[in-house]
């Protein structure tokens, strides 16, 4: 489209600008978070956007905590464990519902995409006192349950949209050179579909990974809470003293996960974000 | 090798449609057979039903004598080409061409050998390593071949295998599917709308409409007698034209005026107590420029005077386009035909009429021109039924 | 979009056929397939029902007791008394009325900016990689971290942001509380609203915005008269998306006024009343509330726009 007017150039320039400003939009507060946590205790009263002295005294201080390493094993344990299970149910489902004729397809679909828009808050009460009576309550399944749960939608989802862009033919053409339902799925499906096998394991991550309310709410010790539920509980080094560098250290340490993804899987993150989003 | 017979094979979907009504083909081992016609008129539906891919209703589909209603794909031992190839595009040409053998656990040695015999048939050993991506659209074509044939299946069923190749290469891998079938004389089922496909290649055509067979024979004998209007006016390129014409005491008036039918038309058209509203029915190349022909040339016909609308010169012959005063013969089946993407035209304002007259002919456009028929080679069809009246058959 | 062209010949048109009750035997194929399909499904489908199906049915069953967890032996069925107490309470319905205008400012801004970044990212001629690399990091990253993030720019004592306004700490008074509130929103969300439009933008050909410009439409009117029509459906999931979304806001406010001064949602008072309050009763309760109030809004979308549930329509099509 050569519609917008000006020289190349000139072009350029604008977009540039235009570029400057989204990246300032969207890496002010990140960067304001790990100035906070390089500042040192005195500076971080002192308002000032970049640290005049760094330090790293509250990432010390966090990995030296009980408090912060068990919650980031806790986040780390419970979102690999929830996304694993989540991603090979969704994969299961999504097959059936992209390729596959049964009767009771469009209820699954339907059920999914109500869990997709229910308002989470309204299960925190009746898991809260299920947990509490079945021993899930502050337990690491007590989270991952939910988890999975809400990821589910979202796997099928992204998955089945995945799926329907795999020719339908290939599939007829593995039946007619013999291979069984079983076959046509391992040999033919399973290999094209690994790329958006793996999108969904990042957005089904990145969810888990992300969650606060079902942290917060299903847990109540350092058993199972995770990073984001505990920068809620942090204390500072001693009653008086805000913990504001130890947060941002921890904020910072769990940001690391998402900017990597970001970084490497940005075309693929896209992607499986926008597929299925758009009907043709 | 195989013989495959549909006996009453129909195919009825839950919502009550019926695709395909007691289809009785009976396809000979090593024949090439060809399932025609316009879109949705059941021919996939039947391709796939052989292969597997659909249920059939009723009826019973028997290869080599044995009922296989009831068998997987897998277990019925036939090769399928698809319209889109259906290639796997993360394994290598190579990969693609064994994957049937490898699932039939056969041997490595067996399979690197079937291979490359495969690939040298159809000019591929240079391209064994490549992903179906990096190939061309008849290199990707010759891949499905490879692919159905590596196992020396039953039969080969081909679902309008070039339609995604462009013209020239359509008619260039036209010839060397023809040349692969008669070299490996497996029974092969070929689908296909395109009705020049269908005369060059089967050695039986089976034209479908809505799901019943209207005709089986070979492309000759559909040509020359369509059994229907449909059939005739499906197979042949341009197409048959078609004029509403009243039929009294062996004379046939049209909008081309009244012509005495030869003793030949007349005696058929007796035997099969045709009405006196009749569709009569001429190919191009029947009619010819009365300036170019001697008196006694222009006796088993008749001729008309018209103005030449357009003419289009292929070099080879002349073809003519009138308008013909009048109705324009109307039947389901003809309406059917014009809706099928342009593989005839009825137009809308008077009949045209194609004519394809000799090179030598000296017709002007939008000047008058005088043109000869043959009365012998006239056709009549039931308006109603559609039946033709004068099928020798 | 591109599933047509796979689409065959003409019988590939009719609707597989769904398998018929009774009589003529389903070849093997057929019910090698039926066969697969639920082994597939059935364990999404039972952890989706037994975590959630069966919690609505049991929250919706507390919701009708008195049941406080500090005074377990009151527990007692009261029918619809809890729905009184909470809709005649004054706190339910400013929490609603909250909820709401955070809802509503927050995605109007967001369509806003997301209709631009997503232009940005659809037409920029340089860096579009960059841009879009970046615009993905308030989306991934953890709500409760960019909270505290917008928290410690603008509370009185740490933040660069504080003194903006010359006011006395923005975050103890309601209004720049909000403000705020939908600042960190905005924030977070807006490049998942940016993804979503740009499906759609990547929908619109370009050839057609050829056409109008030779046509002799100005940028905006192409922008209105041709992009905005084609890219509808995409436009209305994004606005269901972020619409259910926004109305379950918790983390943000949580973290930065943990409801102080008028500022709680919906969600923050069920939590408040379940946890830090221990009374199932009233906490399910708002939890059922919260539910009828987003089966509407879902309602309403579908209804009344058209915007079809995303996926609604794809099962039929191979």
């Amino acid at each position: 489209m050569a519609v917008i007017g000006g020289s190349t150039t000139g072009r350029k320039a604008r977009w540039t600008f235009v570029d400057i400003a989204v990246v300032a939009y969207a890496l002010i507060p990140v960067l304001w978070t790990m100035s906070l946590s390089f500042k040192t205790a005195e500076a971080q009263t002192d308002k000032n956007f970049f640290p005049s002295e760094w330090t790293f005294d509250n990432y010390k201080a966090i990995f030296t905590t009980d408090q912060f390493v068990r919650a980031l094993v806790n986040s780390i344990g419970i979102a690999l464990i929830a996304t694993l299970i989540a991603v090979v149910l969704g994969t299961m489902a999504a097959y059936a519902i992209a390729r596959l004729d049964f009767p009771g397809k469009q209820a699954l679909v339907g059920v999914s995409l109500l869990i997709a828009m229910f308002p989470q808050v309204s299960l925190v009460s009746p898991l809260f006192e299920m947990e509490r009576q079945l021993g899930l309550f502050d337990t690491w399944p007590g989270l991952i349950l939910p988890y999975i749960t809400f990821a589910l939608p979202l796997a099928i989802y992204t998955l089945s949209a995945f799926f329907r862009e795999i020719p339908w033919e290939l599939e007829k053409a593995a039946k007619m050179d013999g291979a069984t339902p079983a076959q046509a799925f391992r040999r033919v499906i399973a290999p094209l579909a690994a790329p958006g096998v793996f999108t969904t394991a990042i957005l089904v991550f990145i969810f888990c990974w992300n969650d606060f309310l079902f942290a917060i709410s299903l847990t109540s010790t350092e058993a199972s809470r995770t990073v984001p539920a505990a920068l809620a509980f942090f204390t500072g080094a001693s009653q008086f003293e805000a913990p504001v560098g130890s947060i941002s250290a921890a904020a910072v340490v769990i940001t690391i996960p998402i900017i990597v993804f970001v970084l490497f899987f940005q075309r693929r993150i896209v992607a499986g974000l926008t597929s299925g989003a758009v009907k043709g | 090798m195989a013989e495959i017979i549909l006996d009453k094979v129909t195919k009825r979907y839950p919502d009550g449609a019926l695709a395909v009504s007691e289809a009785d083909i009976q396809i000979a081992d090593g024949e090439f057979i060809i399932l025609v016609g316009p879109s949705g008129c059941g021919k996939s539906t039947m391709l796939n039903m052989i292969a597997g891919l659909e249920d059939i209703s009723s009826g019973e589909l028997r290869i080599d004598g044995q009922r296989v209603n009831e068998k997987a794909p897998k277990d019925r031992d036939i090769a399928m080409v698809f319209q889109s190839y259906a290639l796997y595009p993360h394994m290598s040409v190579r990969e693609n061409m064994a994957f049937p053998l490898r699932l039939a656990k056969v041997d490595d040695a067996t399979v690197k050998s079937k291979v490359d015999e495969a690939a040298k048939i159809l000019d591929l050993t240079q391209h064994l390593e490549r992903k179906p991506a990096n190939l061309s659209g008849g290199q990707r074509q010759r891949v499905a071949m490879g692919r159905a044939i590596v196992r020396n299946p039953k039969a080969f069923l081909m679902d309008e295998p070039l339609s995604n190749l462009d013209a020239k290469l359509r008619v260039q891998m036209r010839t060397s599917v023809s040349k692969l079938q008669k070299q490996l004389a497996t029974t092969t089922v070929y689908v296909t709308h395109d009705q020049t496909e269908a005369m060059t290649l089967g050695d039986r055509v089976v034209v479908l409409r809505g799901g019943l067979v209207q005709q089986v024979g070979s492309p000759q004998f559909l040509y020359d007698n369509p059994a229907n209007l449909f059939v005739a006016g499906f197979i042949g390129s341009p197409a048959m034209n078609f004029l509403p014409g009243t039929l009294e005491n062996g004379q046939l008036s049209t909008g081309l005026g009244t012509l005495a039918l030869s003793d030949r038309v007349r005696t058929l058209a007796e035997e099969a107590k045709a009405p006196r509203e009749v569709i009569a029915g001429v190919r191009p190349e029947h009619f010819e420029d009365a300036k170019l022909m001697d008196e006694s040339a222009k006796a088993g016909g008749t001729t008309f005077t018209a103005t030449v609308d357009v003419l289009e010169s292929m070099g080879s012959d002349k073809f003519a386009y009138f308008t013909v005063e009048g109705e324009t013969a109307t039947s389901q089946e003809l309406a059917e035909l014009a809706a099928d993407s342009g593989s005839t035209e009825t137009g809308d304002s008077g009949a045209q009429l194609v004519t394809r007259l000799s090179a030598a002919s000296t017709a002007v456009e939008g000047q008058p021109a005088d043109v000869w028929f043959d009365a012998d080679k006239v056709q009549l069809f039931d308006p109603s039924s559609g039946k033709n009246l004068t099928y020798a058959g | 979009m591109s599933q047509q062209t796979v689409e065959s010949g003409p019988a590939a048109t009719p609707a597989e056929p769904a398998p018929r009750k009774g009589k003529p035997a389903l070849s093997e194929g057929k019910r090698a397939e039926r066969r697969l399909g639920w082994l597939l499904c059935a364990p999404a489908a039972i952890v989706m029902l037994a975590v959630t199906g069966w919690p609505i049915i049991y929250s919706v069953w507390l919701s009708l007791q008195r049941y406080d967890l500090r005074f377990p032996d009151q527990r007692e069925f009261v029918g619809l008394e809890n729905y009184v107490a909470v809709l005649s309470d004054g706190y339910w319905w400013t929490a609603f009325g909250v909820t709401v205008l955070l809802t509503v400012v927050s995605v109007a801004i967001e369509l806003v900016l997301g209709m631009l970044l997503a232009l940005v990212m659809h037409r920029t001629l340089v860096g579009r990689g960059l841009v879009r690399t970046v615009s993905l990091i308030p989306y991934g990253i953890v709500t409760v971290v960019a909270a505290f993030s917008w928290f410690y720019a603008w509370n009185a004592d740490t933040g660069y942001l504080a003194d903006m306004f010359g006011a006395q700490a923005p975050l103890t008074e309601q209004i720049p509380s909000l403000l705020i509130i939908i600042l960190a929103e905005v924030w977070k969300t807006t490049p998942f609203m940016a993804l979503l439009l740009m499906a759609g933008l990547a929908l619109v050909p370009d050839d057609l915005l050829k056409a109008a410009s030779m046509d002799g439409a100005t940028a905006w009117q192409r922008f209105t008269k041709v992009m905005l029509p084609v890219m509808k459906p995409a436009i209305l999931v994004a606005l269901l998306f972020r619409t259910l979304d926004a109305f379950r806001i918790f983390d943000n406010i949580f973290v930065l006024t943990k409801g102080a001064n008028d500022t709680s949602s919906v969600s923050m008072i069920t939590y408040n009343n379940l946890i830090k309050g221990l009374n199932l009763g009233i906490g399910s309760t708002m939890s059922v509330l919260i539910f009828i109030a987003v089966a509407i809004i879902a309602f309403i979308f579908v209804k009344l726009f058209g915007a079809s549930a995303p996926g609604s329509d794809q099962e039929g099509r191979r």
